[in-house]
């Protein structure tokens, strides 16, 4: 590790944050995410451990943006509550990656459990041809991993996956105790 | 190619956030280091995703820039990459320099590495493993599109500046005889 002080080259600690305001070109990130399918797709025997590799990716990603994001839109103030969390994941979390806010936000009615944040047509999906045998290969898993780091990491507990419903639709199941919580709050306020 | 213009929907000049495609190539590189032995195994991986990358982005490349002429020698192709491919694949641009005595070899040198903000790489790493390989792959596959066989390699990378040789070996013919080379 590089002391601080010591040496030539100084630390990325030292460095200031970006405004983060860079762009770059769509066919790069598109190429580039295709191959990494690829890749993954060489080292993976099932669809489902397809997925989750890169859901992998997503959560390497999704754990790394959330600070920076939350420090540069929120003055470094997390949401606490549920539905605030996840407003924040359909507007700011989406403005950063995509530009756009997700299309839809809904509340499962048999489940209290579980959310759905509805995208038409998701980037990662663009350009991919999904082979036949693979039916319901959904690369949108890399956002659900995105979006399950970033829930995780704010303290609500969570499973999202990507499903094909709607264009694509992320079933985000929490944690039993992230909703008891939730009504504790309520009661609380009442 | 106006960089003022934020997400147009033109297909062509579609953008996407920076920190999105630095992370996403982040979790690449961490995974390969976890999946394979050896740095230098993942520098010949990054290398080889770099070089498919390539075959496609140069076609990418022409179709959307037609004031692109016939480059007739090393000294047109550094332009091109430099100020045009560079620019609009990776935001930046490059200068090239260092030109060998019989004008084959050149260097791209970009000063800010798109790839590698919030990168550090650990210290037991930075002797071995080259972080932006892919990009040395992706110029090497780019040129063999246009028939033109080149080495790349990275002579020096720090956390903000990379600096990419190129070097000229030969023109592919169109159509190698089967037994001819």
């Amino acid at each position: 590790m590089q002391r601080a002080g010591s040496g030539k080259q100084s630390s990325i600690l030292d460095k200031s944050l970006s405004r983060g305001k860079t762009e770059v070109n769509f066919s790069s990130f598109a190429l580039l995410f295709a191959e990494m399918i690829r890749y993954a797709n060489n080292r993976s025997n099932t669809v489902s451990d397809l997925q989750d590799k890169l859901s992998g990716y997503g959560k390497f990603v999704g754990s790394r943006l959330l600070d920076v994001i939350v420090l540069r839109e929120k003055g470094y103030r997390r949401e606490t509550k549920l539905l605030n969390m996840l407003m924040f994941v359909k507007g700011t979390i989406w403005k950063n990656l995509f530009n756009k806010e997700a299309d839809k936000l809904e509340r499962s009615n048999d489940d209290p459990c579980q959310y759905l944040l509805i995208e038409k047509e998701p980037v990662v999906n663009t350009y991919i041809s999904v082979p036949k045998d693979k039916g319901n290969l959904n690369c949108a898993s890399f956002i659900a991993g995105i979006i399950e780091a970033v829930l995780e990491a704010s303290n609500f507990p969570c499973k999202v996956s990507a499903h094909w419903h709607d264009g694509t639709t992320y079933i985000i199941q929490f944690d039993r105790l992230v909703i008891a919580r939730e009504n504790a709050l309520l009661e609380l306020a009442r | 190619m106006s960089k003022q213009t934020k997400f147009p929907m033109g297909i062509d000049s579609k953008k996407i956030s920076g920190e999105l495609f630095t992370l996403t190539y982040g979790a690449l590189v961490a995974e390969l280091l976890r999946d394979l032995e050896s740095p230098q195994a993942v520098n010949q991986q990054l290398d080889k995703m770099g070089y498919n990358i390539g075959l496609r982005l140069a076609d990418d490349l022409l179709a959307k820039n037609s004031q692109i002429q016939r480059c007739t020698d090393m000294h047109q192709v550094a332009d091109v990459l430099a100020k045009v491919a560079l620019r609009g694949y990776l935001g930046v641009t490059a200068q090239v320099s260092n030109w060998s005595a019989r004008n084959d070899e050149f260097s791209l040198v970009l000063e800010s590495n798109p790839l590698a903000e919030f990168v550090e790489v650990p210290s037991e790493l930075a002797q071995d493993l080259r972080y932006s390989q892919i990009i040395c792959g992706a110029i090497r596959g780019a040129l063999e599109m246009m028939h033109m066989e080149v080495q790349t390699f990275i002579v020096q990378e720090q956390s903000q500046s990379v600096e990419i040789r190129v070097k000229f070996i030969r023109i592919l013919q169109e159509s190698v005889p089967p037994g001819d080379d």
